[in-house]
């Protein structure tokens, strides 16, 4: 039964946010009873692809997509989760989404409580019954029983270890009877090593009781280790629908990553003659939420563009962040051979390093000032430029002639659309924004400047800008760059080395042109792992 | 037409509307036999009585602390710079200015005070500086008993010591701006040329100040302070010198008020004044980040200009004396509509 219609199948879904296509044609099966692993780099469209098979909002807000998703050959569009829910899809989120005062037993029913009948619903209705707990607890048990995990009922959410908050969330999702699709979105991610291998066999069990997930993971052995079936997602097109046996994870990193490199190298890049050291970072730890770096060493020679690469979650943009004082950070950082202060962004500023953040509207701008405010400010903090003595200097004003002219020469060079010099930040473009994050830190005139995420959220002609208008002021102005991106076939154009990021560590530095399922295997925490197994 | 348009949306419909009620009730004021020119002189006066009380709300605002509810601190500082520079006798210019060099101690180290306390409770700047204003207030009222004050002037006349709650400035420093150049038209219309200088020059100084580097980078750190952090700004740092800065135009504020008023008010007097200037700069067009001179001036006249017409224009229309309850009814109401009126510049 199972071979003529397949449980939920794929079929052609197309999908693009206003003119982005996040993806493209996108066809496969599910049958009951398989783990199907589904991998792919950050944007590849994994996430997406989920939000529409659960309904959500957003996709049906930014104009629905093309394509049919269907379960057992039918055609389903859910309208919301709810639905989703109704038609026996589970979903865990990355997140957890318990509540920390309840009780497991609490949390895996709730909305769907066994209740007992009062003598006030004579009166009042069913909205007075009363929770039967033992029914609930019978309940809850079973469907711990079903994970073959340990959890006991009673114990509060806020007081479990995460990975059992992990399988209470699982726990919930098979409590419901009808549930016959099981979707984890990296849910070893927070998990032990000890821990991911209980929940890889729990799967397993909940697999041979016929019900059918879609494993997401970046880590690619344990999909290896656990799927039957892998597809591997690239810039939002399937580029591999295969069986597991006999595939390796290289070939796994090579299929993520390999991708025709679109901005070709410039040829003279090579030949760049680089300087001395000129930031060496001995094991800096960065404590940013989200971001955590652990230990890093590396150095950067000056003329040099150095790229910091790695999957996000993974502490790359931990890197720069902790280097410019913006979160708690330690470790040593040498700075033209002298020692720079961590944690003062003023100290760092004032040695001459600059910074272009990833978070434009948070970090990078003063959305309700105009753009000369954005471009001069720092330069008039820092180095006391746009500022005009006033009352035979007995103050100093601001020289908004000055800023003006400033602006205008940025407008010019980066070609930033705008009305005029002084229209307000928030009313630009992304792509125009970030060339003003640009300019502002090159108005700094910075001998070493980090770039974070420099073409996220921006359309490809600006990506072409504002990755020019970094070699150029490489090239002519001789600033030493450190990028951080996302993008690896961007990092491999621009940069003259780079590292790759992992779990907070830098799992190698490679040179751009290095095979790319070299990059692909770092970036998935494989290296050592391998070597181990070569050993 | 476009221009007129844009103008309109620039000054704001509240704003206009107030501005048409307040044209409405000059026009009205003749046929219930209240004299005009007296409502002007009136209305001028009131502007600069309270005008640098607005005035002090700008600081906080451009560096993200808010309204300054907490301008009390302000306040105490005043009266205390009040209070002494009459105890040591000083008359005439001496007194007042005396007075503002008297308060103005107190007044950086109060600020500097609720400026720490304000850093450690971002976000909620409002309703705690709102307390604590009330809690400072509560607490110079038993200063006020047993601080060794001497002068015959001030002390309550069967005990000997402790202060009285209204001491009138009569003989000291009186009306000692109002008066300085004042022109005289007619019987009832005086324009006080001095007290509007000198609103005007505090004005221009905090028009100068917000256009100096300190000046740009805290309106920076009420904008976005992550920005400003990432510029290398103390954020905290920049916080704390609007808060004395605010702190230090309340204690000028009351000392301008007392010499137009003619009397020192102690006690539970300054509890309610910072509400005033809150709602006068919200009237005025700020917003909780973004503050202007212009605000200031605009919301400073629209507010008194109301306070000031609605009882004596209702009042006479009515024949009755309620002009209190009238000017309660209308200073808490327009409080009220420019609380609900606040908004965030960024949205």
């Amino acid at each position: 039964m199972g071979q003529a219609n397949p449980l939920l199948s794929f079929e052609h879904v197309t999908k693009d946010f206003y003119e982005n296509v996040v993806l493209h044609d996108v066809c496969f099966d599910l049958r009951g009873g398989e783990i199907l692993g589904l991998v792919g780099e950050n944007g590849a469209g994994k996430t997406t692809l989920m939000r529409i098979l659960f309904g959500m909002s957003v996709i049906a807000q930014t104009g629905g997509y093309q394509g049919r998703v269907c379960i057992e050959g039918e055609e389903v569009r859910f309208a919301s989760p709810f639905d989703a829910l109704e038609a026996g899809i589970g979903m865990v989120h990355q997140e957890f989404s318990l509540i920390p005062g309840f009780t497991t037993t609490e949390n895996i029913l709730l909305n769907r409580e066994d209740m007992k009948p009062t003598l006030l619903n004579a009166v009042f209705g069913d909205r007075l019954s009363v929770l039967d707990r033992a029914a609930m607890r019978r309940k809850a048990e079973a469907a711990i029983a079903r994970l073959g995990v340990k959890l006991d009922p009673d114990t509060l959410v806020s007081e479990m270890p995460v990975g059992h908050k992990q399988f209470t969330e699982i726990a919930r999702e098979i409590n419901r009877e009808n549930t016959r699709i099981l979707v984890l979105d990296e849910p070893t991610a927070v998990l032990t090593e000890t821990e991911a291998e209980v929940l890889l066999e729990s799967l397993r069990r909940l697999a041979a009781q016929d019900i059918a997930i879609i494993f997401i993971s970046h880590r690619l052995h344990e999909v290896l280790r656990v799927a039957d079936r892998l597809v591997v997602l690239r810039d939002g097109k399937k580029v591999k629908d295969t069986p597991v046996a006999g595939v390796t994870v290289r070939d796994v990193a090579s299929w993520m990553v390999g991708r025709e490199v679109s901005a070709e190298r410039a040829p003279e890049a090579a030949e760049q003659a680089l300087g001395p050291d000129l930031l060496a970072v001995e094991h800096l730890w960065v404590d940013m939420p989200g971001e955590t770096v652990r230990d890093v060493s590396f150095t950067v020679r000056q003329g040099e563009i150095f790229g910091i690469g790695g999957l996000a979650g993974q502490g790359k943009l931990g890197i720069p962040n902790g280097i410019m004082g913006l979160f708690p950070a330690g470790g040593t950082i040498r700075f033209q051979g002298r020692p720079l202060p961590l944690n003062s962004p003023r100290a760092v500023l004032e040695r001459g390093l600059g910074f272009v953040s990833e978070d434009r509207r948070g970090v990078g701008l003063l959305l309700d000032e105009g753009l000369d405010w954005n471009l001069a400010f720092t330069a008039m903090q820092i180095r006391g430029q746009y500022l005009r003595p006033l009352l035979g200097g007995l103050v100093r004003v601001r020289d908004e002639r000055g800023m003006r002219k400033l602006t205008e020469e940025y407008v010019r060079m980066l070609d930033i659309k705008c009305q005029s010099p002084r229209q307000k930040a928030k009313e630009l473009s992304g792509g125009n924004q970030q060339k003003v994050c640009l300019a502002r830190a090159f108005a700094v005139k910075p001998r070493l400047l980090f770039v974070s995420e420099p073409t996220r959220g921006i359309d490809v002609g600006a990506k072409k800008l504002v990755l020019d208008a970094l070699r150029r002021a490489n090239r002519e102005s001789g600033t030493t760059i450190v990028m951080v991106s996302s993008e690896l076939e961007e990092l491999r154009a621009v940069c003259d080395r780079v590292a790759i990021v992992d779990e907070g560590r830098i799992a190698g530095i490679l040179s751009p042109q290095a095979d790319l399922s070299d990059f692909g295997l770092l970036m998935a925490g494989e290296r050592a792992a391998q070597e181990a197994h070569h050993a | 037409m476009r221009n007129l348009r844009q103008l309109v949306t620039d000054f704001g419909w509240p704003r206009i509307i107030i501005f048409l009620f307040l044209v409405l009730l000059f026009l009205g004021a003749p046929f219930v036999r209240v004299r005009i020119d007296a409502s002007i002189a009136d209305v001028l006066n009131r502007f600069g009585q309270n005008g640098v009380f607005v005035l002090a709300m700008v600081p906080m605002i451009q560096s993200g602390c808010g309204l300054n509810f907490g301008l009390s601190f302000g306040i105490i500082a005043g009266l205390l710079g009040a209070t002494l520079s009459m105890q040591f006798g000083w008359h005439g210019f001496l007194g007042f200015f005396g007075a503002i060099a008297l308060a103005a101690p107190f007044a950086v180290l109060l600020g500097w005070l609720y400026g720490k306390l304000l850093n450690k409770v971002k976000g909620e700047e409002m309703t705690i500086a709102m307390y604590v204003g009330f809690a400072g207030v509560m607490f110079m009222c038993i200063m006020w008993l047993l601080l060794p004050y001497t002068s015959p002037n001030m002390v309550w006349g069967y005990a000997g010591k402790g202060l009285r709650t209204t001491i009138t400035v009569e003989g000291y420093w009186l009306r000692i701006l109002n008066d300085f150049l004042a022109i005289r038209v007619g019987e009832f219309f005086v324009i006080p040329t001095g007290l509007l200088l000198f609103v005007g020059l505090c004005a221009a100084l905090m028009w100068l100040f917000l256009r100096t580097k300190t000046g740009t980078a805290m309106t920076a750190v009420g904008s976005n302070p992550i920005y400003a952090r990432a510029s290398g700004i103390s954020v905290d740092r920049m916080r704390t010198i609007s808060v004395i800065l605010s702190t230090v135009l309340g204690a000028v504020g009351i000392l301008v008020y007392e010499q137009s008023f003619g009397f020192i008010q102690l006690y539970t007097a300054p509890l309610t004044m910072p509400l005033a200037a809150v709602a006068a700069i919200l009237i005025g067009g700020a917003s909780i980040n973004k503050a202007s001179m212009l605000n200031v001036v605009v919301g400073a006249f629209l507010f008194q200009g109301l306070l000031t017409m609605t009882p004596s224009v209702i009042n006479s229309a009515l024949q009755t004396d309620m002009s209190e309850v009238i000017r309660i009814i209308v200073s808490n109401g327009m409080i009220l509509y420019a609380l609900t009126r606040k908004t965030k510049a960024a949205s």
